[in-house]
């Protein structure tokens, strides 16, 4: 075996490691150890996927002693190793821009804490990534779900206490879910690896015996992580834990935490069930509605916002709501196109709660809108990211955000019955988007006659302004470069079934 | 043939008294020692009423329900919902089970090959007698490893919320401490000894009988809490603080951590692994199966005491 395939494994235990590690260490060395490790894992995952590139077809790495059905193993193809590596930059970028507000919103004896926490939250989201075991998954939900928890409700002020305990009790039912389908999967099948469920499913299927308790467990999954991601109605816990957590806490929620979910689904959807299987039962169908009322009423409720952070998660119901529909259509293309925005969406969305930091700390600290007013001329950096932020979510082309808008499109026109209604909700929702965003992007340069707070210079956020024009031009190099990527997409799905 | 006693020469016996003691007739302690009896708890009427209407008080506070009409009716649309929903899933899962596989049946799925290798196989691949130990700790410890640091990481949550801040006085929690309790104190005395020995055997047999670290640091936890609650923090603090709880879970995790890390780089290289399996049934035997249990043991053992101490005063 070559070497390179021990990769994944490492980058999981060793971020599994480095939390062991954070919670003996002071905070300023924590600190320096979880960016060398969400670079080094970075790295690993950049090699792992130039490596699958060359040899183009995926692997399986025994965790043990035991080959697959009774022993543990983990599964890397191009897929899984690219999103790796993009969790590890969105990552690092979200803890660099968060960095210095992390003073003012934790406690100082908490911060090693807060360190352990992300290791935490890094290893499992990798194993999300790379399980080829559903019991895996589930126990790497839950460390994922907790660590989450402790993320929110580190910065302890009222609200964030309220938003935990919200996420807490949703997330939990959804793990209840999660667990509830599992449990009667594996009743049916008696495997809980996914290749072998897999197999066991088509043959039930095909001789058409348990088919209730089978799509009762489909369901039971599928409505289960959908809570996780919150898809529209299950998205109340979203404002607030969005909205009031740390920045970094609130970036790498709106961008790993509900897309690692959400990639777990799409693992379930091709290693599980079976692509084809899945798409002949209903749920898909109420997976689209869903998504398309999501897109709509995510984006009403970002309009009525006062709050620019608020408004910010708001609108992350709606960019959930696109990647649903995309399951909804059911068709390979409209699956590359969920997975576009998956990457698009998690660019955009942490660009968008890093920039707005630093627009409302050159206005007093305050996150309402009125007093944003000429914010984008008091810090211009942050500024100009929020408006490159809003510009790759309402579509606009060279930005990612248009790319992911043009894939559904033409994922819709090829599915028939559902191509009037993707369309007319798309469009609906790119206006929508327009609305609040661009309402929110003129107020920032709208001059102020004598404002009474006072702007920052280059001089005094370097580090800060160099994370933003990162994260733009990640953003730039996802809606121009796209064609590539697209095709690893594609490829990376076809090498799940 | 007994000797009749009179009965004022049999009340005046040990036997009369002792008797009379079990029947319940008599409390040895009445009369010598000052006993009062305990009050009633009486609920003011005032507070029965006001707990009454906290929840309309809360609606109107946060929600302003009376200028809000709408929203009232969304709340008890929202609670009939809600149970309807619940009433739905219960009545959901119960048609499900019912077209489930049989239970009992030998044709069940879940009877594959899969759990008869760990059965047929589970003592000579492991060295385990327990299979159950040999399963989460050699055939999916990965798992197991995952799941080991759930407690961890929900360790870490706790002492977010419960800890005190740098700047936070000490409220002083320690008054409400229970203050020499001396029946509690002897019988601690008696059965901590017992119960952390218990505990210990149960995580050095996890590999030969029922048992391991989840279940024998829990038994050990539970031991460090009945001692906490008996003689106070001042004495537990003597070999149990916070340094203690962080480099105990430091070098267990770690310890597995790296443990594992070399069992499964060696089994996915398909290399050999200088971990001797030993004779199954010996005390050492079953490889890395016993000292990894007494790994978890500690973890969960300082976790269950760091719960209750972070409860009882933000710290330890």
């Amino acid at each position: 075996m070559n070497f390179v395939c021990n990769f994944p494994f490492f980058s999981i235990l060793l971020s599994l490691f480095s939390g062991t590690i954070c919670s003996v260490l002071p905070a300023k060395a924590a600190k320096i150890v979880n960016r060398v490790v969400i670079v080094v894992v970075g790295l690993l995952s950049a090699t792992l996927l130039l490596y699958l590139i060359s040899v183009g077809e995926p692997f399986i790495y025994w965790m043990g002693h035991f080959p697959a059905p009774w022993g543990n193993e983990i599964r890397a193809g191009i897929l899984e190793a690219g999103m790796a590596l993009f969790f590890c930059i969105i990552m690092y970028l979200s803890m660099a821009g968060g960095a210095h507000k992390l003073f003012d919103e934790v406690d100082e004896s908490k911060h090693n804490l807060y360190y352990i926490l992300v290791n935490l939250l890094l290893s499992s989201l990798l194993a999300l990534v790379y399980t080829n075991d559903m019991f895996t998954a589930y126990v790497f939900v839950e460390i994922n779900t907790i660590s989450a928890c402790g993320l929110i409700m580190i910065r302890q002020v009222g609200r964030t206490i309220e938003a935990a305990v919200r996420y807490m009790i949703m997330s939990l039912l959804g793990s209840g879910l999660l667990l509830f389908g599992l449990c009667i999967m594996y009743d049916l099948t008696g495997h809980l690896l996914m290749s072998n469920i897999k197999e066991s499913v088509a043959l039930l299927v095909a001789s058409g015996e348990y088919q209730i308790p089978l799509i009762v467990s489909v369901a039971l999954m599928c409505v289960g992580l959908c809570i996780k991601s919150a898809l529209f109605p299950f998205h109340a816990w979203l404002p607030d834990a969005y909205g009031y957590s740390t920045v970094s806490s609130a970036a790498i929620l709106s961008s790993l935490v509900s897309k690692g979910y959400i990639f777990l689904l799409i693992k379930i959807i091709y290693r599980v069930i079976g692509f084809n299987i899945f798409n002949n039962t209903r749920i898909i169908d109420v997976l689209f509605v869903f998504g398309l009322m999501g897109m709509i009423f995510g984006s009403t409720s970002a309009i009525r916002e006062n709050d620019v952070r608020r408004m910010i998660a708001f609108s992350s119901v709606a960019q959930i709501g696109y990647i649903y529909m995309g399951f909804g259509m059911g068709t390979q293309a409209g699956m590359v196109a969920s997975v576009y925005h998956i990457l698009s969406h998690a660019a955009t969305k942490s660009l968008l709660f890093i920039a707005a930091i630093g627009l409302t700390e050159v206005s007093g600290g305050s996150r309402k809108l009125v007093d944003l007013t000429g914010s984008g001329y008091r810090n211009k950096w942050a500024g100009v990211a929020f408006t490159a932020g809003s510009l790759s979510m309402v579509g606009i082309p060279l930005f990612s955000g248009f790319i992911s808008k043009l894939l559904f499109a033409q994922a819709a026109v090829q599915v028939e019955g559902k191509m009037l209604a993707s369309l007319i909700v798309l469009g609906i929702s790119t206006i929508l988007n327009a609305i609040y965003f661009m309402k929110t992007v003129i107020r920032l340069y709208t001059a102020t006659g004598n404002s009474p707070y006072r702007g920052i210079t280059f001089g005094k956020m370097k580090r800060y302004a160099i994370t933003l024009i990162f994260f733009i031009l990640l953003n730039i190099l996802l809606g121009v470069s796209s064609q590539p990527i697209v095709d690893l997409i594609e490829q990376g799905l076809a090498m799940f079934s | 043939m007994s000797k009749k006693k009179a009965p004022e020469a049999y009340q005046k016996t040990f036997a009369f008294h002792f008797f009379r003691w079990i029947r319940g007739e008599k409390d040895p302690y009445l009369g010598e020692i000052e006993m009062q009896p305990q009050e009633e708890y009486h609920l003011s009427e005032e507070s029965i009423l006001r707990h009454e209407k906290e929840h309309d008080a809360i609606l109107d506070k946060v929600y302003d329900t009376k200028h809000n009409k709408g929203l009232r009716l969304f709340h008890s649309l929202y609670e009939i919902t809600s149970v309807l929903f619940c009433l739905f899933l219960i009545a959901l899962l119960l048609v499900t089970v019912s077209y489930l596989p049989a239970v009992g049946t030998v044709t069940r799925p879940v009877n594959n090959e899969v759990s008869a290798r760990y059965i047929e196989n589970g003592l000579e691949e492991t060295g385990a007698v327990n299979i159950v130990a040999g399963m989460i700790l050699d055939y999916r410890a990965f798992d197991t490893l995952g799941e080991s640091h759930v407690l961890f990481v929900a360790t870490i949550t706790v002492l977010i919320l419960l800890r005190l801040n740098k700047g936070q006085e000490d409220k002083n929690d320690r008054i409400f401490e229970p203050k020499n309790d001396a029946i509690l104190q002897l019988v601690a005395t008696f059965l901590v000894p017992i119960i952390m020995i218990f505990g210990i055997y149960i995580i050095l047999n996890g590999h030969l009988g029922p048992g391991g670290g989840f279940s024998g640091g829990a038994v050990i936890g539970a031991g460090l809490v009945l001692y906490l609650n008996a003689f106070g923090f001042a004495k537990t603090e003597r070999f149990f603080t916070e340094k203690t709880y962080k480099w105990v879970c430091f070098f267990s995790l770690s310890f597995y951590c790296l443990a594992k890390s070399y069992s499964f780089y060696t089994g996915a290289n398909q290399l050999h692994s200088v971990i001797p399996k030993g004779t199954p049934g010996a005390i050492l035997s079953s490889g890395l199966i016993l000292p990894l249990n007494i790994a978890v043991g500690l973890v969960v053992a300082c976790t269950i005491y760091a719960f209750y101490a972070m409860f009882r005063k933000g710290g330890f």
